[in-house]
């Protein structure tokens, strides 16, 4: 690759990576919010989410940054507010900047992560307490759930897997972002999203009835139904894909 | 009639022939249970720390949502879930100062709870209402001959202030049984400690009290026991075969959740009893009493 097009394309992904108010004046700003980031001061202005806002003082993030669209669960944002005891969780790319913050950013949650083969267990209620036994620790503080960004309903999800309940685990916990902040809350150290992820898992092995038509779809793929239009696509150059994906888009068919 | 359920994790779990056979029993007397939404675990022992209020969350949490369920009566059927609901109920009733304090810790229950607004009843309490002469009225087989050992352990008698019957003497499974015809054997035993959790690191206590316990039943001319808790169940029947293999003398006796032989004398379908949960299998005797 020449020098000069290597350079086009670092500069790109350099300027994809910077804060959305890379370019504004200052004096152009007309409202302005006092934080603190790990007990500094920083002036930002008010219309920034955290994430924005941290970058704005001039942090760089090299953990606790991942999707920036409140998806992957990864800029996982303890806060309090002046005045109020109350310690706040929320995701850093969701969340605006309120006068008086006092932030810090959590880059991890540690856990361990129980392994298992998902399809050689038994569909029983007890696996839950096999692979996390400290579940049966849950005092029904409620603590896990008024940390979840996801405002789902966890210690409940935590209290359906005690007695086995596969289905309410996994419609409980199904918006999961797997932040980490229940973990680390819990004073009973239990790890939600872990319990919370092979009961998901087990549910739709072992408990979800299989749907006829994707079981249909997998045999027509073994067999090699499309094995020519998957050739014709992967023969074509740029120009042919992007006019055959136009096309597609025009059409009324939805996949 | 509706009736608040609470199950328990237990009944979901180990002794879903509990569960099944006691919710049959109630439709016979036009008794609806509603299972309450996402109930917790109660704690399985109820907390005797004054001063960590974090063990009663649980149980004052059933209660809340016993209370929002719009049914204030709540039925239980696990004697250890009874003991411990019960108990935090009254210790929330009678403590204003921790009643706040606990309030104030759970800030986003939006229901207020003051510790009398439900009512707790296990199963045996409500059958006792029901009263005998109309259960006997149900009765479709006649168990002739069948003479039971009923046993009571100790979270439905004891302490004093929540209990379900007298914890020298209590009838609530006599009332019941005796009404139908079924001889109740006396034995020394009834309200004798199964030996509870000790099962977890002290074994041969339980194995002792089996021995005893059992035993006793059996001299006594028992066919089966019969009992309402499932702890009591584990350690009295599952350590039975144990007991077998240690002394060649020992004369082991089926065990029964109360709810499963009544199913079947009210001529319940037998089916929803799941036998291989019993490590004493008690089909033979129910077949010779003709109950099966």
């Amino acid at each position: 690759m020449a020098k000069q097009e290597h350079q086009n394309i670092m500069d790109k992904i350099a300027s994809a990576n910077k804060s959305v108010t890379t370019g504004v004046d200052e004096k152009d700003i007309e409202h302005w919010v006092t934080i603190y980031i790990m007990g500094d001061e920083y002036k930002v202005p008010a219309d920034l989410t955290i994430m924005q806002a941290m970058e704005f003082a001039g942090f760089k993030f090299t953990r606790s940054c991942g999707c920036r669209a409140g998806f992957c669960g990864a800029c996982s944002t303890v806060y309090r507010l002046k005045n109020d005891y109350k310690l706040q969780t929320d995701m850093a790319c969701q969340t605006r900047v309120q006068d008086g913050m006092f932030l810090v950013q959590i880059p991890f949650a540690p856990a361990d992560k129980a392994a298992y083969l998902i399809n050689e267990e038994t569909y029983q209620p007890n696996i839950f307490i096999k692979y996390y036994p400290e579940i049966a620790r849950c005092v029904s503080c409620n603590t896990c759930t008024k940390a979840c960004p996801q405002d789902l309903q966890v210690m409940d999800y935590i209290q359906a897997a005690l007695r086995g309940d596969f289905a309410r685990v996994a419609e409980l916990s199904f918006d999961c972002i797997q932040c980490g902040l229940c973990a680390i809350r819990c004073p009973a150290e239990i790890v939600h999203y872990h319990v919370a992820q092979l009961g998901r898992r087990m549910y739709s092995v072992h408990g979800l009835k299989k749907e006829e038509n994707v079981e249909n779809r997998v045999k027509e793929i073994e067999k090699g139904k499309f094995n020519q239009d998957f050739k014709k696509f992967l023969d074509m150059d740029e120009q042919e894909i992007k006019q055959a994906y136009r096309d597609q888009q025009k059409s009324k068919e939805v996949y | 009639m509706e009736i608040s359920y609470y199950p328990g994790c237990t009944l979901k779990t180990s002794a879903k022939n509990y569960e099944k056979t006691g919710l049959a029993l109630l439709p016979i007397f036009d008794i609806s249970p509603v299972e309450i939404k996402d109930w917790v675990c109660c704690g399985a022992t109820y907390s005797l720390t004054s001063d960590n209020l974090m063990y009663q969350l649980a149980p004052i949490r059933t209660l809340i949502r016993a209370k929002e369920s719009g049914n204030p009566r709540l039925l239980t059927l696990c004697d250890m879930c009874y003991n411990t609901l019960k108990r935090a109920a009254l210790f929330i009733e009678n403590d204003e100062e921790k009643r706040e304090k606990i309030k104030n810790f759970m800030d986003e229950e939006e229901t207020d709870y003051r510790g009398d607004e439900v009512e707790v009843v296990h199963l045996l309490t409500l059958l006792n209402e029901i009263g005998s002469q109309k259960i006997s009225e149900k009765l479709v087989k006649s168990p002739l001959d069948l003479k039971i050992a009923t046993y009571y352990g100790c979270m439905l008698l004891r302490p004093k202030e929540i209990q379900a019957d007298s914890a020298e003497n209590p009838q609530l499974m006599e009332n019941i049984f005796q009404g139908m015809g079924v001889e109740v054997v006396e034995y020394p035993f009834r309200t004798e400690c199964c030996g509870s959790y000790q099962i977890v690191n002290r074994r041969e206590i339980i194995l002792d009290r089996t021995k005893k316990i059992i035993s006793s039943a059996v001299k006594n001319n028992a066919d089966l026991m019969v009992l309402s808790c499932p702890l009591c169940d584990y350690n009295l029947e599952a350590t039975q075969k144990e007991l077998i293999e240690q002394d060649s003398n020992f004369k082991p006796l089926p065990v029964l959740y109360f709810s499963q032989l009544l199913a079947l004398i009210l001529g319940i379908d037998p089916e929803i009893n799941d036998w291989s949960l019993h490590n004493i299998d008690p089909t033979p005797v129910l077949k010779r009493k003709g109950l099966l």
